[in-house]
């Protein structure tokens, strides 16, 4: 099954009188249970498609369907409403909210779903991520590999159908790295998530299915691993 | 609890020195809004209770032509056998006490000095002196037959070194334009802590007053107090006259209400200036915090945070600040305007002249009111609030992608 679209997307940034063309035509599609890497070199344009296919940005041109839903078409808060039950993030920054402790940071979009009392749910995550102990730590308390783990166990709260990554494992160190990527692989073999990583990390490459190679914002290769 | 309400709480212990400086400042405004709120309120009350008391009364009957500033003598424009107009008036229940005044300017003159002054003629029994009375010092209150005797304010007594039995001048004006000067012995030293007021007045009895001024059986007013100042306009319309005017305080006191109502303006203008200087304090504080989560709520935005929710985030934080402050504010103020209210703010004679109409103790005594306390304390709170708005709506305004670009 198919879940995101992007068809022939451009995305011009425009800073002062410089125009600088992050996109230019990309067509993507991205079916459920792939575990596919975006790589390529600093500026190719990665971070930007990941930031389409979950609707953080609009493309300048195309469009971009996730789940058959044409989210070109959508304002802000529609795109809110469809990121928060479809999409998880893990970004390179180990992006957690400080005054939350990890149980409340994985709680966080299941409440923003309108949904209470998930005690088990949460701690579930954690245990899968191996962090059941540390749920009352704040971010401040834990490494940064524990801190990226709660950010795996937060883009999963919700059962999302696409979890995107950006540069997951850049700021961890190589034990760290393999283990955030050994629970992701196991996460997708297990339920089936849809991860779509953006990277040039040789650790987070190896574990994909597909890669997906950029190059001056538009695709230069696109391969399946066998 | 609900997680907006729980961020907040956490957000605001974040930085707990800004946080306890930003609530201080609400609490500084408030307590300070307080305190002037009360002092002003105080300040009029007292004002307006001393001009009734000692003045004006709550009701006057003369005639159409008397003015209390020229302190006319003609007998066209005096009343006619007062005393039996005043028994009259004292029989209607609300009045308290009702008594004739003869009101005349003079000159006092002892040993080398001589100083202008307003005599009132008084009778003397009556309740209307109870101020005079009640502010006895030295020497003893008059009597209706004294045809010497006088009684001073104390500033007059001490600035002229006069004690109860000295002899002093009075040239006075007399209802045929010339002067008169006689003899008279400070009977008794009085003060109703009003300096502009005790430095220029010297009382004697109606009748003497009556003769010096040869205005015999006739008096400037008939001056009445009431038991309830709410009774005023009751009084009033059962004293319809056809000979003479009824006049009421706010009438006789125009001057006054002028300024009381000038003094809330300024009141206005004050508040607005302490909580204006208050909601840059909290905008600063608050758009100091929009900066620097900026990333933070590029993620609150990615997990599906909407814009109305991220405003609520930031005005719950502005609300919980104001709240706190408020609160730390009463807290303080209340103490302070309470222990005011007893002791009052000692400022002497202020210069102000009981002729220009208004009338001013030695002290302030700031009277609060929970109505005062509600309203500034809502003001404060308000103004927190509405100085939180523009901080949360250009953190709602953040796009989410721009915001994780922000910082990363």
């Amino acid at each position: 099954m198919e879940i995101a679209k992007l068809t022939d997307i451009t995305r011009i940034y425009q800073i002062g009188e410089v125009e600088t063309h992050a996109l230019r035509g990309v067509d993507l599609s991205i079916d459920e249970g792939e575990f596919t890497t975006l790589v390529g070199p600093s500026g190719s344009g990665k971070t930007t498609l990941l930031q389409m296919v979950g609707c953080l940005d609009q493309p300048t041109s195309g469009k971009v369907f996730i789940n058959n839903e044409e989210v070109t078409k959508m304002n802000r808060n529609q795109r809110a409403d469809l990121r928060k039950g479809t999409i998880g993030f893990i970004f390179q920054f180990f992006a957690l909210i400080p005054t939350l402790t990890a149980y409340e940071n994985v709680e966080l979009p299941l409440l923003l779903m309108g949904k209470k009392n998930q005690k088990s749910r949460v701690m579930e995550l954690l245990d899968a991520v191996g962090l059941s102990d540390r749920a009352e730590h704040r971010p401040d308390q834990m490494s940064g590999g524990q801190q990226q783990r709660v950010a795996v166990a937060r883009a999963l709260a919700v059962d999302p159908l696409l979890i995107l990554a950006d540069e997951p494992t850049a700021n961890l160190d190589t034990e760290n790295g393999e283990q955030i990527m050994s629970i992701m692989k196991k996460l997708n073999e297990e339920t089936n998530t849809t991860f779509v990583f953006a990277t040039h990390d040789p650790r987070v490459i190896k574990y994909a299915k597909r890669v997906v190679t950029l190059r001056d914002g538009q695709i230069e290769k696109d391969e399946s691993i066998a | 609890m609900n997680y907006i309400l729980k961020m907040s709480l956490r957000n605001l212990g974040r930085n707990r020195r800004r946080t306890a400086l930003s609530a201080i400042a609400i609490a500084m405004g408030t307590a300070l809004l307080l305190l002037m709120s009360a002092t002003i309120r105080g300040e009029m009350r007292g004002a307006l209770e001393l001009n009734i008391n000692l003045r004006t009364g709550h009701l006057q009957v003369h005639t159409e032509d008397y003015k209390d500033e020229n302190m006319s003598l003609k007998r066209a424009d005096m009343i006619e056998a007062p005393m039996a107009i005043s028994s009259q008036i004292e029989e209607i229940t609300e009045v308290k006490s009702a008594a004739p005044r003869l009101n005349a300017s003079g000159i006092l003159a002892y040993k080398n000095e001589t100083i202008g002054i307003q005599i009132i003629g008084i009778d003397p029994p009556s309740e209307t002196n109870a101020p005079y009375r009640d502010g006895l010092v030295a020497g003893e209150f008059l009597e209706a037959d004294d045809r010497e005797g006088v009684l001073i304010g104390l500033p007059l007594s001490e600035n002229l070194n006069l004690n109860p039995g000295d002899t002093i001048n009075l040239i006075v004006n007399t209802s045929e334009g010339d002067t008169d000067k006689q003899s008279f012995t400070v009977r008794g030293v009085y003060t109703t802590d009003t300096p502009g007021y005790d430095k220029a007045t010297i009382f004697m009895p109606l009748e003497k007053a009556q003769t010096i001024t040869r205005t015999e059986n006739y008096a400037s007013m008939v001056y009445i107090l009431l038991y309830d100042m709410d009774d005023t306009a009751a009084v009033k319309n059962a004293l319809q006259s056809s000979q003479y005017v009824i006049e009421d305080w706010e009438e006789i006191n125009k001057l006054f209400i002028i300024v009381m109502e000038l003094s809330n303006a300024m009141m206005f203008f004050f508040n607005m200036m302490v909580l204006g200087v208050t909601a840059t304090v909290i905008m600063n504080t608050l758009l100091m915090a929009v900066y620097e989560r900026t990333r933070e709520m590029g993620i609150l935005g990615a997990l599906g945070m909407k814009s109305k929710q991220i405003k609520a985030l930031f005005l719950t934080e502005a609300t919980l600040l104001g709240l706190g402050g408020v609160l730390i504010g009463l807290a303080i103020g209340v103490p302070i305007v309470l222990y005011y209210a007893q002791v009052g703010f000692y400022f002497g004679d202020m210069g102000i002249s009981a002729n220009s109409g208004i009338m001013l103790g030695n002290s302030i005594y700031p009277y609060p009111t929970i109505g005062d306390a509600i309203s500034v304390s809502l003001a404060a709170l308000i103004i927190t609030i509405l100085s939180g708005y523009y901080p949360a709506s250009q953190a709602a305004k953040l796009e989410p992608v721009d915001a994780l670009h922000g910082t990363n």
